[in-house]
């Protein structure tokens, strides 16, 4: 492994300035509002630029972790605070950075009330995100998977619509249950890898140490854990409860960044600390994801709150992702992660645009909805290449992911693939349903006063609309990074079975 | 020219930018001028690369332009490449050719259109020239779903153009006994482009998976190496592959059992039915099989299972083409019925036949339908062919163009669509009689309905005066094209004359180092006699059925009034297309909302949410219960946290 000792610890300083952000926001005066918003926004800002800094210092085409940080944390324990970041985690690093800036900028108006509580909130949530992704020690893991979690449940708690309590609360407990499984799992981890919860330090020493039957008690906590963050089938009902409620900057968080931490941690975790469990998963969670699939884009069919039809195409595209993960070969594997990119900036696109109709007519019923298209042309079409791009059309993002994910996953198993590739017909039909009830057919009396989207909005929408076009025609720049990371999971893992002959 | 020819799709992709974001700024010349000339630029650019190719070498015409590295995870190597060859590039140039006329007629057609919505026009038509000339010049499987979705999606944005439009209830047919037979209404403009979508997008699954088989197969998904190591590969490999993608095919071409969206498709403005629905995007999955009939070779069974789809589509849409009251329904059926031949084509191997008729039928079929939108034009919009009548009086030009369009589709002897009808016959004929003899009846009945249409709308006496009297001819924008098509639907026949005549079939050699290289031998079966006794037969089936419909629609009247209540049943049968619609609309469209709403409130919502929160309750309970063991103390609670750990810890380890 690369030991590459850099002489700035960057990856801190991208974890700790949120949080250092949050604590100026504190010391600020609470009224002075577009003071508050424009620390954060700067605060958002300078973190995305430092990942941007990231993105490009990180060196392409190398396997292993770059710019890691090591040192004892806690030291009689052995636990490290041991930071890295791969091909795996980059692309999730700058999404998250990214999606912060335009959360906090698309709640500039939404937001009113205990506007500072919010914002510090939203950037103890980034640091939350952020050292999730690069932490690599199981306990410094879990600490930022926890710190997470609350910012995010208070987000849905104070700032959400009618059943925020009920969905806070919901979201809470399912994660709750979900991590404490994975507590278990990580000290029962640190024990047998002989006192050291230090990830790449376990990868050298674990491999032929844990019992066959441990490691599957293990995986499965693990697996438990993260299924209910993705969310997997059956365990995703706290999914369109909390979207629903949630304020639009917290759905785009939710959907853009804390589901990728759920498939994350397979890649991360589950897939190389239990090696030899993962061929007998394979067949379970598959299939997990593809009911996810199918299952989710058809109930999304059936919904009529809008927000509740994006948060349900959450969960069939999250399946592909699954799907895409324990196909465990480098074409779905890396397929899936970027696929994580282009979820989060489709969705993440998909409820900022939801909530632009909100802030305007407080429903989100699509029967309130309907020819809007003449009145808000801009939003029109923005909110047209969005559902396309979800759709995963050619020429975006969604389509290479897809692509790549259902490719990998048909050489190893067909059927899979077959079931998968028919949520793609399904995708189709549930957004072309969502943008012929918003936009088209005649236009409905009380949208009259209809406004469209303001300059801000648009420069919210613009960044993501311009990525959906660049990664669709130059994924590459992405691929270049995250293929050697997952090529190494990709060979660790036992070859999968092949059917199909191959004829060269 | 023949290395720059990406810029045939990045010149009207400039102009997809250019419109779609500031058209409504630079007024309705400019965006004409942006929109026409942007594709001038293709044509001319495929024509100037097309002389190039045709100066090299037959073997060297085959250049791969590669633009940048696309998609590469390991073994999987996808390259923004295009391939400039022989059918490629004649491809080009039908789309670009037809895409520029039908750009100009576009100026005058849509002319009334406030400026946002003119631009919008000219965008989406910009896009689906350069999606389809993806399509056309894709080097690989994969840019070439690209492109083929992508021209989906235009087809989806054009088809719902008028978005606002609701359904378009139709006045039941009254027959002479006095009884009404109900004519199904059109389906609005948003829902057909949906529909459209979505029915195509199943082909697509089929079509998807084929290309995820290949590279399973074969390791790479450019069409060169699979050509060249498909010999190699097991035939039932080969089968599977070919039947996935025709799946794709049947889908975006409106085979049986996709057919059913192309008719709904006419909800778009007419160009866009012109030009997508008849001309190009539509014959992709035709140019798909060509470009793949190495693979379709190697696979018999699919090759038949082409040709059987063609031969029973061409039937079935031709018979419904028959009682439409729609000038553009009659057109569309019509559109499905042609493309059942040129698989027929495909299908028996005849790939030049197949291409000739692709190209000749874009050529007429443009041209009727843009004639049908000139009389739209002329009768603010009304298409029902029962409120027209006498119309040659009123619009001779378009009535002229319309009749030479008529006689083409007709396959009147020596017009374009005579030629390119018959060589499939032909082809089919010495594959076999039976598919033949299908062929055969098909042109009757498309001479039949082909008059019918032309007798009802342009010839007799007005049936709707006041409509009559405020139809006028069209402006010269629009008249031009058409006379520039009615051209090449009168001369289109030149490119591919038949081999009796003596004379070089133009196309079928140009093609030919396409066709041939991978190709068994050409067997030429039919002796000269056949062959002339073939185009006999054809020549006559085309005047009989024309004399048929001037005899039934012109002169008899009365006597066509009495059949149709005779054949009642039938009548009703084709005028509801089979009920095709209606029973996928009941098993599909509402039985998948039916299980969907099922599974939203009854699994979601009821069963796995209702356990959930019933589990919830469970604890709420339990813990009203424990309330009595807090007694306030924080240090108790860290005991009980400490020990229950313990407990869990220790379980795990000691176990």
């Amino acid at each position: 492994m690369m030991t590459e000792q850099l002489y700035f610890p960057l990856l801190s300083l991208l974890i700790g300035l949120p949080a250092l952000v949050a604590l100026l926001l504190a010391l600020l005066p609470r009224e002075r509002h577009d003071l508050l918003r424009g620390v954060a926004l700067g605060g958002t800002l300078v973190v995305f630029g430092l990942s941007l800094l990231v993105w490009f210092l990180f060196r392409p085409g190398a396997a292993g972790f770059q710019f890691e940080e090591d040192m004892l944390w806690v030291a009689g324990l052995g636990i490290h605070y041991h930071l890295g970041v791969d091909g795996i985690s980059l692309p999730l690093v700058v999404l998250t950075t990214l999606l912060m800036v335009l959360a906090v900028l698309s709640s500039w108006r939404a937001i009113q009330e205990g506007v500072k509580a919010y914002l510090v909130l939203m950037l103890l949530l980034e640091t939350g995100m952020l050292g999730v992704f690069l932490a690599l020690d199981l306990f410094l893991f879990y600490v930022f998977w926890e710190g997470s979690l609350i910012p995010m449940a208070l987000l849905i708690g104070r700032w959400g619509s009618e059943r925020r309590v009920y969905a806070a609360i919901k979201f809470l407990l399912f994660t709750l249950a979900g991590s404490v499984l994975m507590l278990v799992a990580a000290i029962v981890l640190y024990l047998w890898g002989g006192n050291t919860s230090d990830l790449p330090q376990l990868l050298r020493t674990l491999p032929g140490q844990l019992p066959f039957a441990l490691q599957s008690w293990l995986f499965i906590a693990f697996a438990i854990a993260f299924a209910v963050k993705v969310p997997l089938f059956p365990l995703h009902t706290w999914l369109p409860a909390a979207h629903v409620e949630a304020p639009t900057a917290g759905s785009v968080i939710l959907a853009g960044v804390l589901l990728k931490m759920g498939a994350y941690g397979y890649l991360r975790f589950c897939i190389p600390l239990f090696p030899e469990v993962v061929p007998y998963a394979v067949p379970w969670l598959s299939i997990l994801a593809l009911i996810g699939i199918i299952y989710g884009s058809l109930v999304a069919l059936a919904q009529e709150d809008i927000k509740s039809l994006v948060a349900y195409s959450s969960v069939a595209h999250m399946g592909f992702i699954v799907l895409g993960i324990f196909a465990l070969n480098s074409q779905a594997m890396a397929g899936a992660v970027l696929q994580m990119v282009n979820h989060g900036l489709s969705t993440g696109g998909l409820f900022l645009l939801v909530g632009v109709l909100y802030e305007r007519l407080h429903t989100r019923r699509m029967s309130d909805f309907g020819g809007m298209w003449a009145r808000v042309p801009i939003f029109g079409s923005f909110f047209i290449i969005a559902a396309l791009s979800s759709a995963g059309l050619p020429g975006m993002n969604g389509f290479v992911g897809e692509f790549t994910i259902l490719l990998g996953t048909f050489h190893v198993n067909i059927a899979y693939a077959a079931v998968a590739s028919f949520g793609i017909v399904l995708a189709a039909w549930y957004l072309l349903t969502a943008v012929r009830r918003t936009l088209f057919g005649p236009a409905r009396q009380g949208n009259g006063s209809l406004t469209d989207m303001t300059a801000r909005e648009i420069l919210v929408m613009l960044p993501i609309v311009i990525l959906f076009f660049v990664i669709g025609l130059f994924p590459n720049w992405f691929f270049e990074k995250i293929n050697p990371a997952v090529e190494v999971l990709a060979v660790q893992s036992p070859a999968p079975q092949v059917h199909v002959q191959l004829g060269k | 020219m023949l290395h720059s020819i990406w810029l045939v799709i990045a010149a009207p992709l400039a102009g997809v930018l250019l419109n779609g974001l500031l058209g409504r700024h630079l007024g309705r010349a400019f965006v004409g001028l942006v929109g026409v000339g942007s594709v001038g630029v293709s044509f001319v650019v495929g024509a100037l690369a097309l002389i190039e190719l045709g100066a090299l070498p037959a073997a060297e015409r085959s250049i791969g332009v590669g633009m940048w590295d696309w998609i590469t995870i390991g073994s999987l190597q996808v390259g923004m490449t295009l391939r400039a060859d022989a059918l490629s590039l004649w491809m080009v140039l039908v789309v670009s050719g037809v895409s520029l006329l039908i750009h100009l007629y576009s100026v005058g057609y849509m002319g009334h259109e406030d400026e946002r919505m003119f631009a919008r026009f000219f965008a989406y038509l910009n896009l689906f020239v350069a999606s389809m000339l993806l399509l056309v010049l894709a080097d690989n499987y994969l840019l070439l779903y690209a492109g083929w979705e992508l021209v989906g999606v235009c087809s989806y944005l054009l088809i719902g153009f008028w978005f606002h439009k609701g359904d378009e209830e139709q006045a039941p047919v009254v027959l002479v006994d006095g009884s009404q037979v109900a004519v199904p209404p059109n389906l609005n403009p948003p829902d057909s482009g949906k529909k459209a979508f979505i029915v195509t997008r199943f082909g697509d699954f089929g079509f998807a998976l084929g290309v995820f088989l290949i590279w399973s197969t074969f390791g790479t998904l450019n069409f060169t190496d699979v050509f060249a190591a498909a010999p190699q590969v097991p035939t039932a490999t080969i089968t599977a592959i070919t039947l996935l993608l025709f799946m794709g095919a049947i889908g975006k071409s409106a085979q049986l059992p996709l057919s059913v969206w192309l008719p709904d498709a006419m909800a778009g403005p007419t160009p866009v039915s012109a030009l997508i629905h008849a001309a190009t995007m539509v014959t992709a999955g035709v140019y798909m099989v060509a470009r793949n009939h190495v693979l379709y070779d190697l696979a018999p069974t699919s090759s038949l299972v082409v040709a059987i789809v063609g031969a029973v589509t061409a039937l079935y849409a031709a018979t419904i083409a028959l009682v439409q009251v729609d000038l553009k329904r009659v057109l569309a059926y019509s559109t499905i019925s042609q493309l059942g031949y040129m698989f027929l084509a495909v299908g028996v191997g005849a790939y030049a036949a197949g291409m000739f008729h692709l190209t000749t039928h874009a050529f007429f079929k443009a041209l009727l339908f843009l004639a049908a939108g000139s009389v739209m034009h002329a009768l603010h919009d009304v298409i029902d062919i029962r409120r027209m009548g006498g119309l040659r009086r009123k619009m001779p030009v378009t009535w002229l163009t319309f009749l030479v369009g008529a006689l083409a589709l007709a396959g009147f002897p020596l017009t374009a669509g005579f030629f390119s009808k018959d060589e499939i016959l032909l082809k089919a004929f010495e594959f076999s009689p039976w598919l033949w003899a299908v062929g055969l009846l098909t042109a009757l009945v498309t001479a039949l309905y082909t008059f019918r249409a032309l007798i009802v709308a342009f010839w007799g006496q007005p049936r709707d005066w006041p409509l009559y009297e405020k139809a006028h001819e069209s402006p010269p924008i629009m008249t031009a094209p058409l006379a520039i098509l009615a051209i090449l639907a009168l001369l289109g026949g030149l490119l591919g004359l038949p081999i009796v005549f003596g004379v070089p079939n133009w196309l079928s050699e140009w093609l030919a180092p396409i066709f041939a290289a991978h190709a068994p031998a050409e067997k030429h079966m039919l002796s000269v006699t056949t062959e002339w006794l073939l185009l006999g037969i054809s020549a006559a089936v085309a005047l009989v059925g024309i004399a048929l419909a001037y005899w039934l629609y012109a002169q008899r009247g009365d006597i066509t009034a009495r059949l149709t209540v005779t054949l009642r049943p039938i009548f009703v049968l084709l005028i509801n297309k089979y009920y095709l619609d209606d029973i996928y609309n009941a098993v599909f469209a509402r039985g998948g909302q039916r299980l969907a709403a099922l599974l939203a409130q009854g699994l979601d919502k009821a069963a796995i949410d209702g356990i959930v929160d019933g589990g919830a309750r469970l604890f709420v309970r339990g813990g009203a219960w424990l309330t009595q063991f807090e007694d306030g103390h924080i240090p108790h609670y860290a005991l009980g946290m400490f020990v229950g750990a313990l407990v869990l810890v220790a379980y795990l380890v000691l176990r």
